[in-house]
């Protein structure tokens, strides 16, 4: 061991620093510092507060995309329920049209066949007048025939002729009535 | 120690146990060094902790350089990591005592206190450099009183001049009749012993530190002859557990002297109550 060394151990106080020493302390504490303090730290906190935004604007990206997801979600289910509404409200007006519609024909139906039976009724109501009323004067005619070649007298005279025969037919008509 | 100023050893070699020559113990003068440059006489000299400190610094400014220097939005590595030291101590230690608001400002500050003080205390079990430059006490002194001139401006600042008198001796008017006595003793304890403290907490931390593996590195050599080798394992096991114990002690003691720092930097922006 060096006597300067000795020397020195035995009279230097472990807790006085020495100037030279506090100076280059200093020094080197200062480049520390400086260099973080003025640039790095710095940089650092734009690229953390960088990194923040880019992970709560993702977060918030993420709920915005959801909210309209199922906001979607939301109109498609209305409109599929009022298009289900629609559908069964389109069901139920055609099945009320279609039995007002049947009932319509019915009726028309039923009308019209009365309507024709009545005509047909009409019809041989009126033949059976007409062909009455022929008989009536081919069966006076021929009577009259008959009794005027009966009789032999010509019972030509219309008027008269015409007046027998229907008091005739009258009284034919009276008794077929009292037969009834 | 010898005179050769490119000696890295703290101890001589060429002695052993039961070879007629003491055991050379580690002492103050462990932490005295030949200058590299200049002569110790004079105050213009250049020696092996001055050398560690100044490297010590360009470590961590390198390290931050490459970490922060282009930094990303999705970090590599070595950001990672860096952003994670710089992280605790942001959160975990100003954030904590200051909140996010005050604390802002003291965050680079502190952060690098944060990581000088590690490093200086590093180099204490790297390789060839084994030596804490911490547990010089000019080291300590020099941070202790930035924190102090930082504390002291700022209560001035904060409270003014009857205000910084009432906020050092923590004036409170229902202690009474102690009032006095509590002022003066707070008087002291903030103003004076204070940053003494402060500084001495690092310093001797590291300094028992180095001595105790000093004192164990020495013994396994010293021992190595003769019966003595079995007892040198030992020693040698304590080294290596030592180390461990120290590499710990580095980390606890940076982060003490920051907390303390932010601690003492709240009670000057404190509202007097």
């Amino acid at each position: 061991m060096s006597p300067l060394l000795t020397i020195a151990a035995e009279t230097e106080n472990p807790l006085v620093p020495p100037i030279p020493e506090i100076v280059i302390g200093l020094l080197a504490f200062v480049i520390v510092f400086g260099f973080l303090a003025w640039k790095l730290l710095p940089n650092i906190n734009k690229v953390l507060e960088e990194r923040r935004e880019a992970i709560e604007g993702g977060i918030e990206k993420a709920e915005a995309a959801q909210t309209e997801a199922h906001s979607v979600l939301e109109q498609y289910k209305a409109q599929l329920a009022e298009a289900r509404h629609e559908a069964a409200r389109l069901r139920q007006e055609a099945q009320e049209q279609g039995a007002s519609l049947i009932a319509e024909m019915r009726a028309e139906g039923q009308r019209q066949r009365e309507e024709i039976i009545a005509a047909g009724h009409a019809q041989i109501e009126a033949d059976r007048k007409a062909a009455a009323s022929a008989l009536r004067q081919d069966v006076g005619k021929l009577a009259t025939e008959l009794a005027g070649k009966l009789v032999g007298e010509s019972l030509e005279d219309h008027a008269r002729q015409s007046r027998v025969i229907d008091r005739f037919l009258g009284e034919l008509e009276e008794k077929a009535e009292a037969a009834r | 120690m010898s005179a050769d100023p490119t000696q890295v050893l703290a101890f001589e070699t060429d002695c052993h146990i039961f070879a007629n020559c003491g055991f050379p113990a580690p002492g103050l003068h462990s932490f005295l060094f030949e200058p590299l440059w200049g002569d110790a006489n004079s105050n213009v000299y250049f020696n092996k902790p001055m050398l560690l400190a100044l490297l010590g610094s360009i470590i961590v400014v390198g390290f931050f350089w490459a970490a922060f220097r282009r930094p990303k939005v999705v970090p590599g590595k070595l950001q990672m990591v860096a952003e994670a030291g710089y992280d605790f101590i942001r959160r975990g230690v100003v954030y904590e005592t200051l909140g996010k608001k005050e604390g802002e400002k003291y965050v680079p500050l502190v952060v690098s206190l944060f990581f000088f003080i590690w490093m200086m205390n590093l180099w204490s079990i790297v390789p060839v450099a084994q030596f804490p430059v911490t547990s010089i006490i000019a080291y300590p002194i020099v941070l202790a009183l930035v924190v102090y001139v930082l504390w002291v401006s700022l209560t001035f600042k904060r409270h003014g001049f009857v205000g910084f008198f009432k906020n050092v001796t923590g004036y409170d008017k229902s202690l009474g009749a102690v009032l006095p006595l509590s002022m003066t003793i707070e008087f002291f304890s903030n103003l004076l012993v204070r940053p003494f403290t402060h500084a001495v907490r690092l310093f001797a931390n590291m300094f028992a530190g180095h001595t105790l593996l000093l004192l164990f590195t020495i013994a396994s050599w010293y021992l190595l002859n003769g019966i003595g080798i079995a007892y040198a394992g030992v020693s040698f096991i304590m080294t290596i557990v030592m180390t461990a114990f120290e590499l710990f002690v580095q980390a606890l003691q940076a982060y003490v002297f920051v907390l303390l720092t932010c601690t003492y930097i709240q009670g000057a922006l404190a509202e007097h109550h």
